[in-house]
């Protein structure tokens, strides 16, 4: 059981309080009544699955509920960090390797 | 017909039982003992940051902004859940609600009263009690006095608050409060070890 | 009484108490303190099982965990039987009952061993060579044939009546095995104040001192020492010591599964204990100390009972007090045999010759087995053992050949060397590296917070692996940020010496021989059949683990994994590390299902969730059904009544006078804020901007992809503030969605969403004089129809208490949900009813609501749509407001494939017999006489015997279905062929009349 921080919990707490909710920055349009049919086939269909380091939005759902975004690699199933839903990709990650 | 009987609304107002669920089950084990705890008022209230200190005034209770804490006065209780969640609690028949009617900065109020049921784990156990289903640390340093979260129990939600070094309130919803009672009853033969 | 093995004098147990037990019907004596090993060694058993493939008689190899061959069946009573336990491990108590396994009729006459004798057949890969042909003989022929054969043990057919408990545990320092090492860790951290625990797998801490007679610490026997520093980590309040406890798994962040066995070797364990504990712990730091596994030799017939490691033998007799035999022999390549002959010699057991496989070796062991005047060979090895139920004599040989000599012996000793234990490091994902020295592979690279001390670590000699577990347990804690305390660390008096050993097969069992030496005991490999699986291609280690089955089984090859290796390598003429382990997996030593279970099981496998209306439903004879993890009342029977009769009278209650309905468990979300309208837009299909405080709306909830996820009556309480209701069995999933649109989509919204499912218990009133049960009760609402239209909702009281009263309808008939805070919610139900039965009304169930709602075409979403129907194909484009320009769902459901023309759409089929009932899920096609297999073009879903239209009606998915009302359609059976026809799916009081009537 891995241990997840959770960025307003300020702590790692156990996996079993948390849900994956799949991968994160990925903007729903504003206009997404409006969006091409190739448009919204990115938008809802196409995710990047990759070997390596993932941005994917998790959920303290048995904690303090909150979405939030982290950065794990897929490889290892090593996070790497986590932040609040809303912040932008970080730029740079800790300890990076690739 | 139907306007007769409609008529006749208001006419006999018979007062219904309350009958909380699991009401008066307590359970004694070695070095523990379980209670389930009488019906108590609570709000679910959720609100951004410019509301708090209005709502705190309003409910008699400074809202917690730390996460994992709790903070009590005068028989009512503020649980954080969340950045913009929490529990208030009242045990001295005070309504809550009542108080954040009052307040008109931005903010959810939910009676939550009967949603809820709390059962109190007490004993120099009651940590090793609860770790049969919770996986958080339960030491005093990393869940001390007043320490609150919402987490899970065996297969379950429960919002748990440490009331005291060996005595903790688990609050679960009702219709899941024979599973928490039964659990905790079962890991309760087992937590002197 | 003193068995006929046990040595005056001699061991641990000289005060314990006589234990009976009995082993294949056989009554012996053990004393309390024995292992079932030990006790029958102390009465001269040696043979105690068959082995997997060629039967072959097996003995004790070992006297701990990693024993592959001694495996027996403990029986406590017909529901407690447990196979497969190894008789090294399992305490004796007095009345324990053993049986051997494989074997029939007789463990020394086995028809099964006839499998030895025809060996040949059975060589390396002869499972997927041999069962090949015909495929279908597989299924049916080969493989229950080969598990009636080769079964390990008998499981119990009753259910477990033991139970099994959990716990989480937190420390900062986990120290993972007992002896001297994990001892001495466990002290240095301890002392620092910081929270440790310390687990052995055993039932007394101490490891390899509970048979290394040479080593002395603070000035008292090793295993004396060891009880006293143990003593006092347990007396320590930040220190949890568990024994008989076996770190089976490490996984992620230091997180190690640890199962604690409490009732195996108790004689009556107490009914509140439970047999066995699950720990999870997560650790800041992990120590592991877990010691090294002697390896035997192999050579030919090397699996004779009586053929055992040297370590184990000096176990039995150091510890034990049993003398393995009256006149052993010692094959090593190394000197820790040594010290076993040494002390049997010393016990009075005849030594009749050590054969060493190295040239010239020096040491103090080997100065003083001359001394006691032990014949001592050098540069020879014992190239067969004789005798077949019990060794009888070793024959030895120069190792490079030439005469061989045959030497009687009751028992052979033998050491190839130590493997140290890194199967929990592997575990970890810490790389392995070989170290070409002493052919080890010790810890290499970490992957987690945790270091290896001791045999494990390839370090030898106590004074080392004191040092160096002393100094790794005070640098865990200080990593923790303990402080440092003052030193304590134990001081060696007297230790023992170490030294290599090797890997493979020794001479005689070489490149070309066909002899029976044994690799692997426990799956009957030998040296042979890992360089034929190498010859017959397999080249990667996992693929002649898996060719061979080395390796594999219970004991996972913790005896064997290393010779294995070599051997392959040496084929391949390959170095050692080129050729790489197999992967270490979790468990470490088998671990049963009751310990993985713990508490989750009876009413605790899964929670079960009544209303507050449940206790008056099961007093008033309700059937009930599982909805998710709701118990709902299913139908009412009255005596003599089945279901079908039940269901019919409800379904007739209720459009005739009115029925009382729990509805409790339908999802309920309140949403609050000055966005509420806005955010409602969003999450729903429908427009509520414009719905007037105090009325409802049918609402359906799409998917971003344009499917229909949920539906539900949503009742606008105040401008800001809706009571949204939704499916049963979709509370948390909806919750969740809404959640995540508020939270990551629309925060900009000032809304927030609070589940009241539970807060309300909610009574539907349904029917015709549903108006005149209620209003008695009400205060503060008018329940005109004026003043109370269908779709709107009123907060007042009822019986007293509030309520919020919804004026709505899932039955087409006039009707009302009541909501009642749920602890009140069994005192209103029951007042309603008083007032119902003064009407004739009466209860129904969920069967009831379902056949009601389908007579009036009302769809259940999960039963009707499936996740692939859109608003249209459901017939509810009314619901979804044309002129939005965004809610959720809004561009998948105009898809191409979504607005295509034929797509599967709902409607009411009618069968041409009335009284016949559809099957729910059946296939309905357009002409029945076509080729299988048919076009299918629709399928039932719901369907149901109507007492109010006095016929059966369906509800059905079928492409293209509004465009083909009045059309025959037709749905095979395995039987018959049913005709139906499409209708509208409203098929009671058409034009919705009786909503006011």
């Amino acid at each position: 059981m891995l241990l997840i921080r959770c960025p307003y919990c300020e702590e790692e707490r156990p996996e079993l309080e948390f849900r994956n909710a799949g991968e994160a920055h990925i903007a729903r349009s504003a206009n997404i009544a409006g969006e091409s049919d190739d448009d919204f086939e990115k938008f809802f269909f196409i995710r990047s699955n990759p070997k390596g380091i993932i941005y994917e939005r998790w959920r303290h759902m048995h904690g303090c509920a909150r979405f939030f975004n982290a950065v794990r690699d897929t490889v290892t199933d090593k996070f790497i960090m986590t932040y609040k839903a809303g912040e932008p990709k970080p730029a740079k990650l800790p300890g990076a390797s690739k | 017909m139907a306007k007769a009987a409609a008529k006749k609304t208001a006419a006999v107002t018979p007062s219904a039982e309350r009958r909380p669920a699991l009401a008066g089950q307590e359970l004694s084990a070695t070095g523990v003992k379980l209670a389930v705890l009488p019906p108590a008022e609570r709000i679910s209230l959720r609100a951004p940051e410019a509301s708090v200190a209005a709502l705190s005034k309003a409910l008699g209770v400074t809202l917690p902004r730390k996460p994992k804490t709790s903070v009590a006065k005068a028989g009512r209780t503020a649980l954080w859940l969340g950045p913009d969640e929490w529990l208030v609690l009242d045990q001295a028949a005070k309504d809550p609600l009542a108080d954040c009617a009052k307040v008109t900065a931005l903010h959810s109020a939910v009676g939550i009263s009967n949603r809820n049921v709390a059962i109190a784990v007490t004993g120099p156990a009651a940590a090793a009690t609860i770790n049969a289903g919770c996986p958080q640390d339960l030491s005093l340093d990393a869940f001390p006095v007043g320490a609150a979260s919402r987490t899970i129990l065996g297969k379950v939600e429960i919002v748990l608050l440490r009331t005291a070094a060996d005595a903790f309130r688990v609050e679960c919803w009702r219709s899941f409060s024979d599973y928490v009672f039964t659990f905790l009853s079962e890991a309760a033969r087992d937590a002197a070890a | 009484m003193i068995e006929a093995f046990r040595i005056p004098g001699a061991g641990r147990l000289k005060q314990a108490k006589t234990a009976r037990f009995s082993f294949d019907g056989q009554a012996y004596a053990g004393v309390e303190g024995d292992t079932l090993a030990s006790a029958l060694l102390a009465n001269g058993v040696h043979l105690v099982g068959r082995s997997f493939k060629y039967h072959r008689p097996r003995g004790f190899l070992s006297a701990g965990a990693e024993e592959p061959n001694a495996l027996v069946q403990i029986e406590r009573d017909a529901a407690r039987k447990t196979p497969n336990v190894r008789a090294t491990v399992q305490e004796l108590y007095d009345g324990l009952t053993a049986q051997s396994q494989n074997r029939w009729p007789s463990l020394s006459f086995d028809v099964g061993a006839v499998n030895d004798i025809a060996s040949p057949l059975f060589s390396a890969g002869f499972y997927y060579k041999t069962f090949m042909w015909p495929k279908s003989a597989w299924k049916n022929l080969y493989e229950p044939k080969i598990r009636a054969a080769a079964g390990l043990g008998v499981a119990p057919d009753q259910p477990d009546p033991d139970h099994y408990s959990a716990r989480f545990a937190h420390c900062d320092v986990l120290v993972l095995g007992g002896g001297a090492a994990g001892i001495a860790a466990a002290l240095a951290a301890a002392e620092t104040g910081v929270r440790v625990m310390l687990a052995d797998e055993q039932a007394d801490f101490g490891g390899s001192l509970r048979f290394e007679s040479g080593a002395r610490i603070e000035g008292q026997d090793g295993f004396a020492w060891a009880q006293a520093a143990v003593a006092k980590l347990r007396a320590m309040d930040n220190v949890r010591v568990l024994s008989r406890t076996t770190a089976f798994g490490y996984y992620a962040q230091n997180f190690v599964g640890l199962v604690e066995r409490i009732g195996d070797h108790l004689q009556k364990p107490g009914r509140d204990l439970p047999r066995e504990r699950l720990w999870q712990v997560r650790a800041k730091r992990v120590v592991l100390a877990t010691g090294a596994i002697e390896r035997h030799m192999v050579f030919a017939d090397n699996d004779r009972p009586g053929v055992m490691l040297a370590s184990a033998a000096r176990t039995y007799l150091n510890h034990y007090g049993v003398a393995v035999g009256k006149n052993v022999g010692v094959y090593t390549a190394n000197d820790s045999a040594y010290a076993a002959a040494i002390d049997l010699k010393k016990a009075g057991v005849n030594v009749a010759a050590i054969v060493d496989l190295r040239d010239n070796p020096t040491g103090p062991v080997i100065n003083e087995a001359r001394a006691l005047g032990m014949e001592v060979n050098f540069g020879r090895a014992v190239i067969r053992a004789g005798g077949k139920l019990r060794v009888s004599s070793m024959t030895v040989q120069p190792k490079n050949g030439g005469g061989e000599r045959t030497i009687p012996v009751d028992a052979i000793l033998m050491s190839a060397g130590w493997t140290p234990s890194v199967h929990l490091f592997s575990q970890s994902r810490g790389k392995v590296a070989f170290n070409d020295e002493t052919k080890r592979f010790v810890p290499g690279t970490y992957a987690q917070d945790c270091i290896s001390v001791g045999a494990c670590n390839g370090t030898d000699g106590l004074m080392a692996t004191i040092d160096e577990a002393y100094a790794a347990g005070t640098k865990a804690a200080k990593d923790v940020g303990a402080k440092a305390a003052k030193s304590t660390k134990p001081k060696i008096d007297a230790s023992e010496s170490w030294s290599r050993g090797m890997l493979g097969a020794a001479p005689g069992a070489g490149p070309g021989t066909t002899v029976k030496a044994f690799v692997d005991f426990q799956n009957d490999v030998t040296a042979k059949d890992i360089r034929q699986a190498v010859h017959e291609g397999m080249h990667s280690i996992e693929h002649v683990k898996r060719f061979t089955t080395n390796g594999m089984a219970t004991d996972q090859g913790k005896t064997s994994n290393m010779h294995g290796l070599a051997i392959a390598a040496e084929t391949l003429g390959k170095p050692i590390p080129q050729v790489g382990l197999t992967t270490f997996r979790a468990p470490y030593t088998p671990v049963t299902f009751g310990s993985i279970v713990g508490h989750a099981r009876g009413e605790l496998f899964d929670p079960t969730r009544k209303t507050a209306i449940q206790p008056w439903a099961e007093a008033h004879g309700a059937v009930f059904e599982d909805v998710g993890q709701w118990k709902r009342a299913w139908y009412f029977p009255k005596p003599g009544e089945d279901m079908h009769a039940a269901v019919d009278r409800e379904c007739v209650t209720v459009r005739t006078t009115a029925g009382l309905f729990d509805a409790s468990t339908l999802g309920k979300i309140e949403v609050v804020g000055p966005d509420a309208a806005k955010f409602m837009e969003l999450l729903y299909t429908n427009p509520w901007e414009k719905l007037e405080p105090g009325r409802c709306r049918y609402g359906i909830m799409l998917r971003e992809d344009g499917f229909i996820y949920d539906d539900g009556v949503v009742g606008r309480l105040a401008p800001d503030r809706f009571h949204v209701t939704t499916t049963t069995g979709g509370a948390p999933r909806v919750m969740n969605h809404m959640e995540d649109y508020f939270q990551t989509e629309f925060p900009h919204l000032n809304v927030w969403l609070t589940s009241i499912t539970e807060q309300w218990a909610v009574i539907a009133v349904q029917g015709p004089k549903s108006r005149e049960i209620i209003a008695p009760l009400v205060e503060g609402i008018d329940m005109s129809d004026e003043a109370l239209p269908h779709m709107s909702v009123r907060e007042g009281k009822i019986c007293g208490v509030p309520t919020r009263l919804f004026r709505m309808s899932f039955t087409g008939e006039r009707g009302f949900e009541v909501n009642v805070p749920a602890d009140y919610g069994q005192a209103v139900w029951e007042a309603l009813w008083a007032e119902g039965q003064k009407h004739g009304a009466g209860a129904y169930g969920t069967e009831a609501m379902h056949v009601l709602r389908a007579e009036k075409g009302y769809i259940i979403v999960g039963q009707d749509t499936d996740g692939t129907v859109t608003p249209n194909d459901a017939g509810l484009d009314w619901a979804v407001g044309k002129k939005k320009a965004d809610f959720v769902g809004i561009r998948g459901m105009a898809r191409p494939d979504l607005v295509a023309k034929g797509r599967k759409q709902l409607v009411g089929l009618k069968t041409k017999d009335p009284k016949v009932v559809l099957e729910e899920g059946a296939q309905i096609v357009g002409d029945p006489k076509q080729a299988i297999p048919m076009k299918m073009i629709g399928h039932v879903t719901s369907s149901y015997w109507s007492q109010n239209c006095g016929r059966s009606i369906a509800l059905a998915l079928v492409a293209g279905g509004r465009d083909r009302m009045g059309e025959t359609l037709y749905v095979p059976m395995p039987d018959k062929v049913i005709e139906v026809e499409v209708t509208g799916m409203v098929f009671f009081d058409e034009k919705g009349e009786r909503l006011n009537g």
